[in-house]
């Protein structure tokens, strides 16, 4: 059947199975690839959007669990205060390699942000853990969660 | 290295004038974007009519450098971006010679041409590995910007009538010195293609240089910070379909029966395709092709290796060692040596099968018409991509268009061109454009994976503990003498044997032999530090064995060996100095060193390693020291060493791939582990100083890092570990 749901506050129709994973959705259907799809299990985190917020699992999120809900999407996290400021201290530490991973990753510090302003470590590793990144650019993503969480304390 | 092509140099930048097909416009490039940053787009290809008018009229005096009329410079990209860096170093080279800012140059990737783009440092095969970009273009790229900018400069002289000697260039712009006259390269386009192209031109001196050995920012992060940037995966050519597949479990099995009753009932499927030894699900989007094909019902036939497992290739390997191998290199007399020591050490290293489990499955995009064939993929072996594509399609090389995308991590995987096999067999089968997308356990699953190796080692110390005799002999795969056979000779290739022979040590009597061994039922490949990701694993623990055995410690014992290996010791030096060698470490801790020379770059690591009473491993922190030469893009340098380390670590204490009943065992990242951000050390990097030509980077760290951590884990536990991954039941303590 048909699926209605908002993605980055424009309202798209999906004629797809209830069970189809968003990530499909998203990349197969709207033609949005920046989401990307690296394990279908939630393992690596690849796929992360935000559901009114929330970072989630694209991947194994099925399209007729939205409902209502406001997707996010690494296209749009810019338009956000913490979305911004993580896509700025990524490019201000050089985080990026190949880059596969990092709308996961950015949507994820996004998230982490959003919530907490001023991130410990073992908050970082708590909620960036779920992400995996091949090339290693674990230290660099630290320190720009870190970065950008200073720019929350001089109140940018 | 000697240069194997002869596409570098003047000769060749007269010959790559040429017009230049309409397959070079369809790549994706880097531009200056409205907001004046870069960014990067899949540009469709032109109308052929509209592609050559532009380019008769540009100023392409070879085969990197292309500017328009308009003045836009097009910089054409020989070597992949794969994270390593290469989209911003290789442009910095030419660049640096053509005087203009990085924001100034869009790029172009490459068509598959190894005639104008093949890799000097790998036998003209137009190839990205092993760590040779920069250091094959150091000398060629500089050369083509500053041919260009010497054909500028000339039109510019003539155009004022001075000598050619008081004009200067910068940011894209040519001044005549002494009046402050300028014109910019865009109106000096035509004047510059009639002059001839310079025979030798001069490059700078490096103490002229503006953007080499300055940090850089790199030019494709921008795209991939807000999910613009394209990857092979993200190709969608109007009308495309999207497949997955299931390949036979065991390798060399063929597909019996199909049963596709039910995966043909799921909404959105639209062909079953069968292969010999595969079968395919196309459909609307891969929500439907995975839920297609966990509907089948398939019935393989397992063939000869349905019941291999891991144990029987080590078996197999070791009894091959009973005979004596192909003599990789061999100093003195070691059998006089052995007789003559004080102390015998002997021990036997095994490593495992590698996945490389790159972020991005693997994937490939093509469209099979009956007059050609288009493939949209992230390769790192272009020109080999396009020739398996005709060869699986049926037709003449010229008629298969192939646009490379950024990749998703290469690892190696990249350099095989399988899965663009595996697509077009597939696409042959269907109507228009078809993505086949690899699920990540089918990625895993069949891989072609670093060779399982297993080394037997024996020394002969003096009566100080120094060593009189070195014995190495190991056998296993070469994945050279499968993919480039001409130099797999007498039993040897230079890749298998890296950093096994020509250690920095100064070894009076040493012997280093290599069995060739092919696994059944498993094929192998390129990982990221090839050869040395197994050799230097093995001699650098060794080497630390024969210091423990000395009772001396282990960076004094490495550094008597270097004398004659000034910039092998001056990096185990600041290693050391960086990392407080010697201070002491809390019960449960310790400190491990490696050094390596591979890759053309010297680099030393020291791994801090915290084991807990589970015998749970964390590194803590590591430190490297580099010599990679002249370092041209400084940061992408510290980054490559951070990921290789943790790329090094994933493997030493996770990463495994073991066969039974002849199926990998592992499927997804929950079987297959890496390293987590939990679980990734603190890394500095410290780059020496150093003029000399640039070496590899994007992997040498990887190797190196394996034997510190188990040297440190020695020296926290005092257990020696001759096996990877660790295993942390051996290093459990009695609670």
């Amino acid at each position: 059947m048909a699926y209605d749901i908002e993605v980055n506050g424009t309202k798209r129709t999906a004629d797809v199975d209830g069970d189809t994973p968003l990530l499909w959705v998203l990349r197969d259907v709207f033609g949005m690839t920046g989401t990307k799809f690296g394990c279908g299990m939630a393992l690596c985190g690849a796929c992360t959007v935000h559901v009114d917020g929330a970072p989630t699992r694209s991947c194994i999120t099925p399209i007729d669990s939205i409902g209502d809900a406001k997707v996010t999407t690494i296209e749009a996290i810019g338009a956000t205060e913490a979305g911004a400021k993580i896509q700025k201290a990524w490019l201000d530490r050089e985080v990026v390699q190949c880059g596969y991973c990092q709308s996961g990753q950015i949507m994820s510090a996004a998230a982490l942000l959003a919530s907490n302003p001023h991130p410990s470590d073992a908050d970082i590793d708590d909620a960036m853990s779920g992400n995996i990144c091949r090339c290693g650019t674990y230290v660099r993503i630290r320190d720009a969660i870190k970065l950008a969480a200073q720019s929350n304390r001089q109140g940018g | 290295m000697t240069r194997a092509h002869p596409m570098a140099g003047a000769s060749a930048l007269s010959r790559a004038s040429s017009a230049i097909g309409l397959s070079r416009r369809g790549f994706l490039q880097a531009g200056a974007a409205a907001g004046g940053g870069l960014m990067l787009s899949l540009r469709l290809p032109l109308g052929p009519c509209d592609a050559e008018a532009d380019e008769a009229r540009d100023f392409a005096p070879n085969a990197f450098v292309r500017i328009g009329r308009d003045g836009q410079i097009v910089l054409t990209m020989p070597y992949a971006e794969m994270g390593q860096g290469v989209y911003t170093s290789i442009p910095m080279l030419i660049a640096e010679e053509l005087d203009v800012d990085l924001a100034q140059v869009r790029l172009e990737h490459a068509p598959p041409d190894p005639k104008r783009y093949g890799n000097p440092y790998l036998g003209g095969d137009q190839l990205t590995g092993n760590s040779t970009a920069v250091g094959a273009s150091w000398q060629p790229l500089r050369e083509a910007g500053a041919a260009a900018r010497a054909m500028l400069v000339a039109a510019a002289a003539q155009r004022w009538s001075v000598d050619a000697a008081s004009c200067g260039a910068q940011r894209g712009e040519v001044v005549h010195v002494p009046t402050g006259r300028r014109l910019t390269y865009g109106e000096l386009v035509a004047d510059a293609a009639r002059v001839p192209v310079p025979e030798k031109p001069a490059l700078k001196r490096p103490e002229d240089f503006k953007l080499i050995g300055t940090p850089a920012k790199r030019l494709d992060t921008p795209a991939k910070v807000n999910g613009t940037a394209v990857y092979g995966i993200d190709a969608r050519p109007p009308g495309v379909k999207i497949a997955t597949l299931s390949q036979s479990p065991v390798f060399g099995g063929r597909l019996k029966r199909v049963d596709d009753a039910a995966a043909r009932a799921v909404k959105g499927v639209r062909q079953i395709v069968r292969l010999d030894d595969a079968v395919a699900v196309v459909a609307d989007h891969m929500g439907a092709a995975k839920k297609g094909l966990a509907a089948l019902v398939i019935e393989w036939d397992d063939g000869p290796h349905a019941k291999l497992t891991t144990g029987d290739i080590a078996v197999e390997l070791e009894s091959a060692m009973l005979k004596p191998g192909a003599v990789a290199q061999n100093i003195g007399d070691v059998a006089d040596a052995m007789a003559r020591a004080v102390t015998r050490v002997e021990a036997t290293y095994q490593v495992p099968f590698l996945a490389h489990a790159a972020m991005e499955p693997m994937n490939c995009t093509v469209h099979v018409r009956s007059d050609g064939c288009e493939v949209w993929v992230g390769s790192q072996a272009l020109a080999r991509a396009q020739a398996a594509a005709a060869k699986t399609a049926g037709l003449p090389l010229d008629k298969v268009t192939v646009h490379n995308h950024l990749l998703g991590g290469g690892f190696g995987r990249r350099l095989e061109i399988d899965g663009v096999i595996r697509a077009v067999q597939i696409a042959k089968q269907v109507d228009g454009p078809v993505k086949v997308v690899w699920t990540r356990e089918e990625d895993i699953q069949h891989d072609m994976y670093r060779p399982y190796f297993v080394d037997r080692m024996s020394a002969g110390l003096d009566d100080k503990g120094m060593p009189l005799a070195w014995n190495h002999r190991f056998a296993g795969s070469s994945v050279v003498a499968r993919y480039i056979p001409p130099i797999f000779k007498n039993g040897l290739d230079s890749d298998t044997v890296e950093a096994a022979i020509n250690l920095p040590y100064a070894l009076p009597n040493l012997r280093v032999e290599y069995l060739r061994v092919e696994p059944p039922g498993i094929p192998t490949a390129f990982w990221r530090s090839v050869g040395p990701s197994h050799n230097v694993f093995v001699t650098e623990s060794f080497v630390d064995e024969l210091a423990a055995a000395a009772k001396q410690d282990a960076v004094a014992y490495r550094r008597a060996l270097l004398d004659q290996a000034p910039r092998a010791r001056a990096v185990l030096d600041l290693a050391a100095q960086k990392a407080n060698w010697g201070q002491p470490m809390p019960a449960g801790q310790g400190r491990g060193v490696s050094l390596q020379a591979a890759f053309r770059s010297y680099m030393a690591h020291v791994a801090e390693v915290e084991v807990s009473k589970a015998g749970a491993v964390r590194v803590r922190r590591v430190v490297c020291a580099v010599d990679c030469g002249a370092p041209v893009n400084p940061d992408t340098i510290r980054a490559q060493l951070e990921g290789a380390v943790i790329f090094g670590i994933s493997a030493a204490l996770h990463g495994e791939i073991t066969l039974k009943n002849g199926r990998v065992e592992q499927t997804n990242f929950d079987t297959y582990q890496v390293l987590r951000m939990d679980e990734a050390p603190d890394i500095e990097v410290h780059i020496v100083a150093s003029a000399e030509h640039p070496g590899g980077i994007g992997e040498p760290g990887t190797s190196a890092i394996m034997p510190a951590v188990a040297n440190a884990i020695f020296a926290a536990t005092g257990k020696r570990l001759r096996k990877l991954p660790v295993d942390p039941a051996a290093l459990k303590r009695p609670a």
